[in-house]
């Protein structure tokens, strides 16, 4: 079963854990400048939102890349970067509708999300579960059951 | 490590930016921020040294768990000698600027001289230059923010400066960064004024790799986060109220300083609380409160965001506040409410609203605001002077008063001088409710006993953040202790001002200490620092921060007689409420403090006191 990282901005504070752990994780210090997620800060509308990739499954950088650097994990359906391969052309990050593939500078190759083999740093270090990783088929079940939970019908009398 | 040990030095008078090394044997003396800040600043400027001269200098700090995943770990400290008291100022600010210093490469800015013309600074990681700021003077710290992102074209810069309020020299001008947060108290602000610095712009992106241990540093500030989540007042209380979660509590308590401290209780103290901010609004049906915030960091999100009634009179011909802005917290909704009387909460939120954009501590503000407001109500203050009616309770006058303020105009321009100067100017100074020339926060020392001991004991003139004794005292963290006795209060007082010490220095909010003692803090310095980090070493650098600081000021002219409190505190009993009947009894508390602390009766560190700590 694959699994989806879910965001729900309307619980995220801002504190930028998320940044720190993927920074963590994929370089070994904490530096929010190379995160994968990004929390964005509306600031006059009070409103945090964290924005990374969401795994598509006809994953538009996978198909513009040139080399075939891009490919996907079978255990997490993860679009992978295999920077081995990569030769940061950067077409990618002009393919992805959403910007969440992107260039680094100190590699010379993209980046992006990889879902930490199946085990994603920023769903755990998230403080308010803003960020979660669940069934990738159910993403949508925790606002089901809310609004659900809204119907206001009767309890089973019979 | 948790160190970066890099720290820039800029002559402003020469226009140049300097790199050195952080002094490490300070560093585990000293820790950092608060700490290693200070003992940079008292080992470079005379104590007797004009705050506003061109020979002060000021300090912005990071501590070792600044920039890292410890909880709250996102705090920078603006240290110098301070212009509304003449003793030390060191006020400390989260938001994410702090951090960015941090990712930048450098532990600490040291600014000294002064700039012929406005400059700000900007740092790129290892780059960092002076520019001309001539295009910013004048404008606000929301203007200034937003100008300098758009000219680097780079939204991710994080900026602190000076509004108005700071090019001006109010007396108690903040430090703003980050739109809402501040460095705020006894006007650092104005000391960056004085220096014709507009603001610091940084963006880093090197973040932070000096951890000595990083899985270990990653096991205690998980562990410790964990604290914090299963704590009643960092898990629920500060994310769902915010620091207003207090109002209603320390007004039930007869400790709620009321019309400059008239009375302790208020009775309009329900309207302007945690609770009102989230009850839906008669005008628009919308709450105040729009969400909780949190700081760089910070696990408990305490801050809060909220939206003004756009048809409130202060707002509804002025757009640009009404979207989103931070406030209301507790200290600032006491002290341009309750201190003043007035029961409006839209309007407290204006008033808070132009303390964020031109950088006023809104607590000395407020709080002068009081003492002007009781100045008219006897007579001594005409209408003429003020420029409008101001008794208590006006709301008008309050709105009025900000703006004048704020821009340096009218009466505006004797509120910048605080209630101490005021007070004197107009022949009452028993009538400023301050210590050391700073104004009181949001509690009452008649019902809190031991706050009256921290108050006149604080390095910086009045302050809740240099010994919270609140928190034993009311809310029973970590032992309760009735608030009405003086029993075991120096000693309370003591313990909490050098932990204190401790927080500040490592670079985390001392709101943590609601859940975490110095136990919590320990496993994650000693994972990221090197060098002995034992409990027993925390609690001898929090004692020696605070002896450093004392006898800085003791330097500056400050003696005993400065350890005091208003008459009105130790004179006139509390009218009503737990504490009526009731003064601060300060002089039973003072003389054990001294002797406990290992200080002359005359309030100076003994011989002996110094060489333990090494002083």
């Amino acid at each position: 079963m694959w699994k989806s990282l879910h965001i729900d901005p309307a619980r995220c504070t801002g504190c930028l854990q998320c940044e720190m752990a993927c920074s963590y994780e994929h370089t070994g210090i904490m530096n929010p400048a190379k995160s994968r997620i990004k929390v964005f800060s509306f600031e006059h509308e009070g409103r945090k939102v964290p924005y990374t990739c969401t795994q598509c499954s006809e994953a538009w950088c996978l198909n513009a890349c040139p080399v075939d650097a891009i490919r996907i994990d079978l255990g997490t359906g993860a679009k992978m970067v295999f920077e081995d391969t990569c030769v940061g052309c950067k077409v990618c990050t002009i393919a992805c509708p959403f910007g969440t593939i992107n260039y680094s500078q100190d590699s010379g190759k993209v980046q992006k999300c990889d879902l930490c083999a199946g085990d994603p740093a920023c769903a755990k270090a998230c403080p308010t579960g803003a960020i979660t990783y669940i069934d990738a088929d159910w993403t949508g079940y925790g606002r089901m059951q809310a609004w659900a939970a809204k119907a206001n019908t009767p309890a089973t009398t019979a | 490590m948790g160190w970066n040990r890099k720290i820039l030095r800029v002559n402003l008078s020469a226009g140049t930016c300097t790199e050195e090394p952080l002094n490490m044997e300070w560093a585990q003396d000293y820790l950092g921020s608060r700490g290693l800040a200070t003992k940079y600043l008292v080992s470079e400027i005379d104590p007797g040294v004009d705050p506003l001269s061109i020979d002060n200098k000021m300090i912005m700090a990071t501590g070792p768990l600044t920039g890292t995943m410890a909880s709250t770990g996102g705090r920078y400290t603006v240290v110098t000698k301070g212009p509304l008291t003449g003793a030390i100022a060191c006020s400390n600010s989260g938001g994410f600027f702090g951090a960015e210093m941090k990712f930048a490469g450098w532990d600490m800015v040291i600014f000294e001289g002064r700039s012929p013309t406005p400059v700000y600074l900007f740092i790129e990681n290892e780059r960092a230059e002076l520019r001309d700021a001539g295009h910013l003077w004048g404008k606000s710290c929301w203007e200034t923010e937003d100008i300098i992102k758009r000219q680097h074209q780079d939204p991710q810069i994080r900026i602190s400066s000076i509004g108005r309020a700071g090019e001006n020299q109010v007396l108690y001008a903040c430090v703003v960064n980050d739109l809402h947060r501040a460095a705020g108290r006894s006007g650092v602000g104005a000391v960056m004024g004085s220096k014709n610095l507009k603001a610091v712009a940084i963006r880093g992106t090197r973040g932070v790799a000096g951890i000595k241990d990083f899985p270990a540093f990653m096991q205690a500030t998980q562990a410790a986060k964990k604290v914090l989540a299963d704590n009643a007042v960092t898990g629920q209380g500060l994310p769902k109220y915010g620091t207003q979660v207090l109002m209603n509590v320390i007004n039930e308590m007869g400790a709620l300083p009321t019309r400059n401290h008239r009375d302790v209780q208020f009775e309009e103290a329900g309207r302007i609380s945690a609770e009102a901010m989230h009850e839906k609004r008669a005008s628009d049906g919308k709450p105040h409160l729009v969400t909780n915030a949190a700081c760089f960091g910070c696990t408990i999100a305490c801050g809060r965001i909220s939206e003004i009634d756009k048809g409130h009179f202060t707002v509804k011909n002025n757009p640009k506040y009404w979207g989103a802005s931070g406030g209301l917290e507790y200290e600032a909704a006491w002290a341009l409410g309750a201190a003043n009387g007035v029961g409006d909460l839209e309007a407290l939120q204006y008033a808070n609203l132009i303390c964020n954009e031109q950088g006023m501590d809104p607590i000395s503000f407020g709080a002068t605001v009081g003492a002007a407001m009781e100045l008219y109500e006897m007579g001594v203050l005409s209408e003429e002077q003020i420029g409008l009616e101001a008794p208590f309770g006006s709301v008008e006058a309050l709105a009025k008063m900000v703006e004048l303020t704020a821009q340096g105009e009218g009466f505006g321009k004797e509120l910048a001088l605080g209630s101490k100067r005021l007070c004197e100017k107009y022949g009452h100074p028993e009538l400023s409710m301050s210590v050391k020339g700073q104004e009181f926060p949001a509690y009452d020392s008649r019902g809190i006993q031991g706050m009256g001991l921290a108050y006149a004991t604080s390095n910086r003139g009045a302050c809740h953040l240099r010994g919270y004794t609140v928190a034993s005292e009311v809310l029973g963290i970590p032992v309760k202790t009735d608030p009405l006795v003086t029993e075991g209060k120096p000693a309370l007082v003591k313990a909490f001002q050098d932990a204190t010490a401790v927080f500040d220095s490592a670079g985390i909010c001392v709101f943590t200490s609601f859940a975490w003692t110095l136990a919590d803090v320990q496993p994650q310095l000693a994972a990221a620092c090197e060098g002995d980090w034992s409990m027993e070493k925390l609690n001898e650098v929090g004692e020696r921060i605070w002896n450093m600081e004392r006898m800085f000021n003791n330097a500056a002219g400050f003696t005993s007689r400065d350890d005091t409190l208003p008459p009105r505190l130790t004179q006139e009993p509390a009218k009503t409420g737990p504490a009526k009947g009731l003064v601060n009894r300060l002089g039973e508390m003072l003389p054990e403090y001294y002797s406990l602390r290992g200080w002359t009766p005359d309030g100076e560190p003994s011989a002996e006191t110094r060489t333990r700590l090494g002083l």
